[in-house]
Order: structure tokens, then sequence, then C-alpha cells
């Protein structure tokens, strides 16, 4: 690891304006991505600033039809949570399948979303459910924050403070994980909500996206059957040493259908 | 250099590290608490776990200075004097070691699993399906679930 400065700043203000002052600096969230690309010096911040200390940016809360997670509650905290397991249950079952026991302890709402990692599956669940991103100075929503492959609509230095998540009529989030780390190589998230029928999918292409084509079908008709002539096109897909793009594209048929199939 | 404070295995610790000193080189060389292990460098194979505030984590994915007024638990602490733990017991009974590489941080994720279904329930699926976070390159895995189970048992989590 490269040598940083370490802050552990008290206040929202006090971690945006460090960060400001030095474009070089990283937030520190759970460490679970960051940490490990210290340590094989891919990265190389001036400084460190750790957001543990913002008890602000903690904590679930579930009122008016609407889920709020701030953005350094760890995945365990979501998936242990009786309140979230009530109101929105296939966003517990989707953190409590996040990785392995330790990572969840760890890991975070937030900065799994800053990461925007191709194969994550919180991103599943704020395109699927249409969930808002609070950050310091603006809210963003969950359509319009995944830009690309590691690539999110946050400015630099903007922090994300909390994601509220409305709670659907129902919904279930399916993933085929990779079994040496947990990631999604497919993951999907199937939401009936008061907005219609949500599908969204992860772990297939550079970062989460809707299908519209099931979305459009399962409107009609929330059935199984009303998917299953559905073909989803492998062009721009993912291919890795894990799946090829063919296969993925295949496996998006699969957990949606799978994932529709738990709430029938 | 930052001087971090913390209680290891109930007793007051503190020492100067540089930020980027990751906490389980602070506690086996700073320390000499060399129980806990590295075993790779992809934070994937749980032979760091110790116990965070009571939780189970990996200390090679975190610097020593966020641990920094925490409270940490490490294989030392698991033991009462010379009598071993319950679990450490059951792993020893049901041969869950081999070269033993793995076993602290397998005892420690153990534990962690007990904690979080006292006064509930466990079977061999939930055992594991809770065990991923931990990687173990000989056993091939019986020996320790039977292990935890009959830990488990040991020490009150009924077992079906
Ligand atoms: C072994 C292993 C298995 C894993 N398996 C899975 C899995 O199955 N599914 C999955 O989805 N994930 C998985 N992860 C990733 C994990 O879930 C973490 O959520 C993820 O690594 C990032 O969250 P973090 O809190 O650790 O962020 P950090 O590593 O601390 O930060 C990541 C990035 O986000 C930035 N950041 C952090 N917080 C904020 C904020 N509030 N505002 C703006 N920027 C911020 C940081 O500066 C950094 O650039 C796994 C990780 C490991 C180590
Ligand atoms: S040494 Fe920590 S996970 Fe492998
Ligand atoms: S006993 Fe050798 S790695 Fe598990």
């Amino acid at each position: 690891m490269h040598s940083f400065a370490y802050h552990r700043p008290k206040t929202i203000a006090e971690a945006t304006s460090k960060r400001a002052a030095d474009p070089d600096a990283s937030y520190l969230a759970g460490g679970m991505t960051l940490i490990p690309t210290l340590k094989q010096r891919l990265a190389n911040p001036t400084q460190v600033l750790d957001l543990s200390a913002i008890t602000e940016l903690k904590g679930v809360s579930v009122a008016n039809g609407i889920v709020s997670v701030g953005a350094m509650t760890c995945h365990a905290d979501v998936a242990l949570s009786a309140d979230v397991r009530k109101a929105l249950p296939a966003l517990a079952d989707l953190a409590g399948a996040i990785g392995d026991p330790q990572v969840r302890n760890r890991g975070t709402i937030g900065g799994s979303l800053a990461n925007s990692d191709p194969s994550a599956d919180y991103p599943a669940a704020v395109v699927g459910l249409g969930a808002t991103i609070h950050t310091n100075t603006r809210q963003i929503s969950g359509d319009d924050f995944f830009k690309g492959l590691f690539e999110t609509a946050l400015e630099p230095g903007e922090l994300i403070v909390k994601v509220t998540l409305p709670i659907a009529k129902r919904a279930a989030y399916m993933k085929f994980a990779n079994p040496a780390s947990g990631y999604a190589v497919v993951g999907v998230m199937v939401a009936d909500t008061a907005q219609g029928v949500r599908v969204a999918v992860t772990g297939a292409g550079a970062c989460a996206f809707r299908q519209a084509d099931m979305e459009a079908a399962l409107a009609k008709s929330f059935t199984v059957a009303a998917i299953k002539e559905i073909v989803i096109s492998a062009d721009d897909l993912n291919a890795d040493m894990h799946a090829t793009a063919e296969y993925r594209a295949h496996l998006v048929g699969v957990m949606a259908r799978r994932a529709v199939a738990a709430m029938a | 250099m930052i001087k971090i404070s913390l209680s290891v295995n109930g007793t007051e610790r503190s020492g100067d590290v540089e930020p980027r000193t990751l906490l389980v080189d602070f506690l086996r060389t700073q320390l000499g608490l060399t129980g806990t292990h590295v075993g790779c460098d992809t934070s994937q194979c749980g032979a760091c776990t110790i116990h965070l505030n009571g939780k189970p984590v990996k200390s090679c994915t975190m610097l020593a200075v966020q641990a920094d007024g925490q409270n940490v638990k490490t294989i030392e602490g698991v033991a009462v004097g010379d009598e071993m733990h319950p679990m450490q017991a059951a792993f020893k009974e049901c041969h869950g070691l081999q070269c033993g590489f793995c076993t602290p941080g397998m005892v420690m994720s153990a534990l962690g699993i007990i904690e979080r279904h006292k006064g509930d329930h466990l079977n061999e699926a939930m055992v594991r399906h809770e065990l991923e976070g931990n990687l173990c390159r000989c056993t091939g895995y019986q020996g320790i679930v039977n292990a935890i189970l009959m830990g488990a048992k040991n020490m009150g989590v009924k077992v079906i």
C-alpha cells in the first residue's frame, strides 16, 4: 500500500469540505472495495476520509411507504432489520445475499452504489424499486444514477447521504451468484410498484439497467408465462472468465422468471 | 504515525501506527497476537476473521486506525485460561482441522453464527451458507460443519 493521511470527519460538511480542498482524497466507507484496491496499489489517495463517525449517515427507517437507508448502513443491518423485512422483504433478501457475513458486517449501501461495480447487488434494488439517491447537494433518481462501468452520476466529491426506496406492492430479487465471491453473474429484481412493473438487471451489462420488454409483458399479465418467450440479446452484455455474454443473456430470462415465480 | 487505543481481548492496548497499517498487521506484529492469520490478498479467505464490537470482520480489510476506540476479540481471547471454549473443543473432537491454518478464522466465524442464532435454531444448510466467508484448503468442510453443529449444541443452540 502507498502511504496516505487519515481523517475521521464528524460531520457531512467537514467531510465534503476536506474532499473539496483535496481532489486526491478518498472517502472510506466499509472499505470492502477501497482497501483491497489500496492493497493492490490500484488507488493512490493523498488522504482517506473515514465516514464512520458521521452518525447521520447511519441507520434504517420505514415511514410513509418509504424505506430510508443511510449511506453508512452496513449490509447486515439492512438484512437483519425487522422493519425492512416487513416492508420490503426483497431488499432484506438482497442485502443478506451480498458476499459473506464478514463482508456484510462492514460493506455499506453508499459504498456499493458509489462504486457501481457491474456485478453488485444493490444497483438492482435502486433501479428495480425506483429509489432515489440523496447526496449532500441534490437528489438523483435511481434511473439516472448508473452511467456505465464503475461510473455514476456523482460529481467529484459528491457524498451519498441516504437512499430512499418506495415500498413495492410486491418484489423479488433472484441472483445467479458467483460461487467464490457471491457477486451477481446475473441478478434480476422484479417489482410491482405504484408506478408500474419494473424489471432491473445487474451483473449482465456495464451497469444496472431496466428490461422494457419484460416490464411491458408483466404489466399486462404478471405471470411467468408472460415473459417466457422474451429473448434477451447478448449484444453489449459482459463476457469474462465467469460467463459469456450469451450465457448472461440466458440467465437474465431465468432469473426474471424465478423472481416472478417467487411472487406467485 | 497515529496513536490508537483499543480493547483487545478485554485488555486496553495502544500503539503507534501508520494510517496504512492493516488491523491484522497491528495485531500480529505490534501486539504479537499471531493466532489471526493472513491467507489471501483478496479479502476472500477469512483466515484473518476477528470480532469487532462483537461481530466477525476480516481484519485484513480494515485499517488499524479504524479500530481506534473499538472492541476487538481475537482467537487468543476465546479460551478461558487453559480450558478450551466449547467451539474449540468441538473442532478438536470432530476433526474440524488438518493443517490448522484456516481454523482461527473458522472458530471466530462459527462464534458469529452462534451469536446470530442463539435463542433460535441451526441446521447444516444454514452453517454452510454462513461459512461463505471462510475458505479451507484441507478438510473438505464436512468436519468443520460437524464441529460447528456440535459446538452449537454444546452452547445451547437448537440443532435440527
Ligand atoms: C469478498 C467480497 C465479496 C463481495 N461480494 C459482494 C456481492 O456478492 N455483492 C455485492 O454487491 N457486493 C459484494 N462485495 C462488495 C461489498 O458489498 C461492498 O459493498 C462494496 O465493496 C463497497 O462498499 P464499502 O462500504 O465497502 O465501500 P468502500 O470500499 O469504503 O468504498 C467504495 C468506493 O465508494 C466511495 N464511497 C463510499 N461511501 C461513499 C459515499 N457515502 N458517498 C460517495 N462515495 C462513497 C469510496 O470513496 C470508494 O471509492 C464484496 C466484497 C468482498 C470483499
Ligand atoms: S486474509 Fe483476510 S480474507 Fe484472506
Ligand atoms: S485445515 Fe488447512 S486450510 Fe483448513
